[in-house]
């Protein structure tokens, strides 16, 4: 496969040299003279000097027949610009962005420039799967009368998403009292159907959560009171 | 164009640009009806404030032609503004968003036309 890869900053270079190991053709394209002399001591004629924001460096660096560009320069109107000409002037397949400042990225998917990986969305993503997304929030505890209300969130494994509220069997106790959907509640009937994404509010007597979770939590086995 | 009677908003990231506007005129700029907002075009919220959901036309003329592109892409696809018109000093790349049906004004292309019409006048002359 020949990969154009455009910066040669960090990013840009270990990229560059895993691909070379993996016995790939690789060209890095670098604007700063000084770093490509850097870079150029390993690399050598896999890195080549100019700005790839303009047409004729691309071109010189074989564009036309690029099986993939990826964009890794530290500035998002470059990344973009580069990936968009890249597709839709030399047709290359496969392109790749960095997004260096995540409120950019709306502007990356206006312009069509998919896929975009912002370090800052990895970050996150690997955040929400490490903490536990199926915690249930206490709305309210009415100690006296031995009732409260909790919350959940639906997460993408969760159980019952895409079952009917009708086929559930909640535990003794306990009642599905309203569905949050896009912003709207709702009180949910037998043939509401879960979806990924809703935030359902239970009302149950106290110490029954962990039955609750079980049932609204990622599907293991045959799950808990189902 | 304010002077045409017009409704001019510029964005700018740099305050002291307001200065600048304001060369030449015998009036304040927003006593003129002039607006000015601070901040850079890929701000949402600052095209926002400059009022792009409203304009007719946008003009995208950074120093920068990427931001140019970029923003009059935005211009056109996100806010729909009627005309909008980016400058852009590199020929070959104003050459090919102009096919791609955006309006690009390249200053490079201008001037060397300019140029080169100087040069052929001046040699028609010699000749003559």
């Amino acid at each position: 496969m020949y990969v154009i890869v455009v910066g040669a900053g960090k990013v840009g270079w270990n990229l560059a040299r895993e691909l070379l190991e993996k016995n790939h053709e690789v060209t890095v394209i670098e604007s700063n003279r000084r770093r490509y002399l850097t870079v150029e001591q390993e690399l050598e004629h896999n890195v080549t000097y100019g700005d790839a924001s303009e047409l004729w460096v691309l071109e010189r660096a074989g564009i036309e027949r690029a099986d993939l560009v990826i964009a890794v320069t530290g500035d998002d109107e470059d990344n973009m610009l580069i990936c968009q000409v890249a597709r839709e002037k030399y047709e290359v397949e496969q392109i790749i962005a960095r997004v260096n400042n995540p409120r950019n990225k709306p502007h990356f998917d206006l312009l069509g420039v998919k896929p975009s990986v912002s370090a800052t969305d990895l970050i996150l993503r690997l955040l929400e799967h490490e903490v536990p997304e199926y915690g249930l929030v206490h709305l309210l505890d009415l100690q006296e009368e031995q009732l409260e209300i909790i919350e959940m969130l639906l997460g993408k494994d969760s159980g019952v998403t895409g079952r009917r509220v009708g086929d559930l069997s909640m535990p003794e106790g306990s009642l599905l009292i309203s569905v949050l959907r896009e912003g709207k509640g709702f009180v949910p009937n037998a043939d509401t159907v879960l979806e990924e994404g809703d935030e359902v509010l239970a009302v149950l007597d106290p110490g029954r959560e962990d039955d609750l979770k079980a049932l609204f939590g990622p599907a293991v086995g045959g799950n808990g009171t189902g | 164009m304010l002077a045409e009677g017009h409704e001019v908003s510029c964005l700018d990231e740099d305050p002291e640009a307001h200065t600048r506007l304001e060369v030449g005129l015998d009036k304040g700029w927003e006593d003129l009806g002039g607006r000015f907002t601070v901040g850079t075009g890929l701000e949402t919220d600052a095209l926002i404030a400059a009022g792009i959901e409203s304009a007719d036309a946008f003009i995208a003329a950074t120093n920068g032609d990427n931001t140019n592109i970029v923003i009059a892409q935005i211009a056109q696809k996100r806010y729909e503004v009627p005309t909008v018109i980016a400058r852009i000093l590199d020929p070959l790349r104003a050459e090919w968003y102009r096919q791609q049906g955006m309006h690009t004004i390249c200053p490079t292309r201008v001037a060397i036309d300019m140029l080169e019409s100087a040069v052929r006048e001046g040699a028609a002359r010699e000749a003559a």
